[in-house]
């Protein structure tokens, strides 16, 4: 038996257990609060198809329990944050005696917000994460003291903010001056990093649905963040989840904030648009 | 091959001298995926193999593929092909050859390459998150990637 036939019989082997074991995304529907259908699975955007048809929320790829309890905001941990961040909303701070409110009014101004961010700005010509507009309206209009990146209060704030856009589809651009962005973090995505030569496509792209030891693999998608997770019993940042799944290749991370994790995010949002804002979400 | 391997290794034993030289990582030479030599010159312990393999402190190999004889070793990934019959499919040395660096036999592969030094991009130092320094080495030793081809060499349908 030379080395192509073993392979052919290795993929055959392969195919066979796969079919029998694997788990996949969970057939289920999300519906909120029993009013808003969310969009969990939808094709893939165009600049995707290359690669796979659909896109799939986490939220597949979680037990019957925790899928629950994204569904209702009684039921779901993460909407205690939402409701600290409120206060926060209201409340002035800083050299000028503003509050988010001073500016912005009510949260519902912020409907929309989340679903296109990582966003350009034109000001700062650059692109920017939700975390970074926050601390620059602290910093600039309220004279307050920036928020550390992936810390409690920030992640609250950025929670509230995902809250009001829940149900609206992700719509991140990604051309004109967003592009060179894009496609550095398009390159982050697909280089296999670390002592286990490891790209975030191998597990998200090539692998979700089967399980890595006791994980269940999912797409990857931001469309949940920030997360609530069951075993640290907090708002969990997107680019907290960055550094972890990095460190898990054994490699060294980029830092939160990092402009290598900011074009990250703008790619890896782009991966999931057309799915509906869910955030905060539960995982385990 | 393995007649020829037992015979050194008697020659050397009765010699007097201590056990032949490692292959060390940067040393090793790949023959259509397949490392013919003994890493580390003693042969495996087929025990310690089943050890590594199930260990996620060691080979962590059940993290992507299913093994029946692991039974006693809690979640087994999918990621690979399960390893039942391996030693059906696979010579000692193309066994040897796949955990030493999988991507000489499976060009591309997802399979970490168990006995490699170079080549990283920004290697860490294990799971720190940090550089790596200067204790970095290969993700298994010479003798235990030998005892998980031992042990590897036993998985027979
Ligand atoms: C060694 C495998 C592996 C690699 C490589 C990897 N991840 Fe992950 N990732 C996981 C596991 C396991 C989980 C938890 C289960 C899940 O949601 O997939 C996870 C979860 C995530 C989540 C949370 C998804 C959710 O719905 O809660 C995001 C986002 C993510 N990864 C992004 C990335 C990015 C970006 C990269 C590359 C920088 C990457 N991952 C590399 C294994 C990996
Ligand atoms: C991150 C995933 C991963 C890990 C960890 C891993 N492997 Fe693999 N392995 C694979 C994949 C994927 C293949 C299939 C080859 C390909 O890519 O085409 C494979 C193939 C193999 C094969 C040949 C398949 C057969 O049974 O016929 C053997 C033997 C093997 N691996 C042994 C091991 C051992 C031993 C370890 C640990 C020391 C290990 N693997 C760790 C992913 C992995």
């Amino acid at each position: 038996m030379n080395k192509y036939n073993k392979i052919a019989t290795l993929v055959g082997v392969w195919a066979l257990s796969s079919s029998a074991a694997m788990a996949g995304p969970a057939d289920d529907t999300l519906v909120l609060n029993e009013e808003t259908e969310m969009v969990t699975r939808t094709a893939a955007p165009a600049h995707l198809s290359d690669v796979m048809d659909e896109v799939i929320s986490g939220w597949h790829f979680r037990g019957v329990e925790t899928r629950a309890m994204q569904a209702d905001d009684f039921d779901n941990p993460g909407m205690i944050f939402v409701e600290q961040a409120q206060e926060a909303w209201d409340t002035a701070d800083g050299s000028e005696g503003k509050s988010c409110a001073s500016c912005h009014d009510g949260t519902e101004s912020m409907a929309g917000v989340k679903a296109v961010y990582p966003k350009w700005n034109e000001a700062a010509g650059a692109v920017r994460t939700l975390e970074m507009q926050i601390n620059d309206c602290r910093e600039t209009r309220m004279g307050a003291e920036a928020w550390d990146y992936t810390g409690g209060t920030m992640q609250n704030m950025v929670a509230l903010i995902a809250s009001v856009s829940r149900g609206m589809p992700v719509n991140v651009a990604i051309d004109g001056p967003a592009q060179s962005t894009w496609e550095q973090g398009k390159e982050l995505y697909y280089t296999r990093t670390g002592q286990l030569e490891m790209s975030c496509a191998n597990c998200h792209e090539d692998n979700y649905g089967n399980m890595i030891r006791a994980d269940h693999l999912s797409q990857g998608q931001i469309n949940g963040f920030p997360v609530y997770r069951l075993k640290n019993t907090k708002l969990n940042s997107v680019h907290a989840r960055f550094k972890g799944c990095v460190r898990d290749t054994r490699a060294e991370t980029y830092k939160p904030g990092s402009p290598e994790f900011i074009a990250l995010e703008l790619y890896v949002a782009s991966r999931g648009n057309g799915l509906s804002v869910e955030g905060p979400s539960i995982r385990n | 091959m393995r007649t020829r391997m037992t015979l050194a290794l008697a020659f050397a034993v009765s010699a007097g001298m201590a056990t032949a030289a490692e292959i060390p990582p940067t040393g090793v030479s790949y023959e259509d995926g397949a490392v013919a030599a003994s890493l580390s010159g003693t042969p495996g312990n087929v025990d310690e193999g089943r050890k590594i393999v199930g260990s996620k402190k060691l080979g962590n190999c059940v993290a992507c593929h299913a093994v029946s004889d692991l039974a006693d070793v809690p979640f087994h990934g999918e990621i690979g092909p399960p390893l039942d019959g391996a030693a059906d499919r696979w010579s000692e040395a193309e066994l040897r050859g796949i955990v030493a660096n999988a991507k000489m036999m499976f060009d591309g592969t997802m399979m970490p390459s168990f006995y490699k030094t170079e080549g990283f991009i920004r290697p860490g130092k294990a799971y720190t998150g940090k550089a790596a320094d200067d204790t970095f080495g290969p993700l298994l030793s010479a003798q235990q990637i030998e005892d998980v081809v031992a042990y590897l060499s036993t998985l027979k349908e």
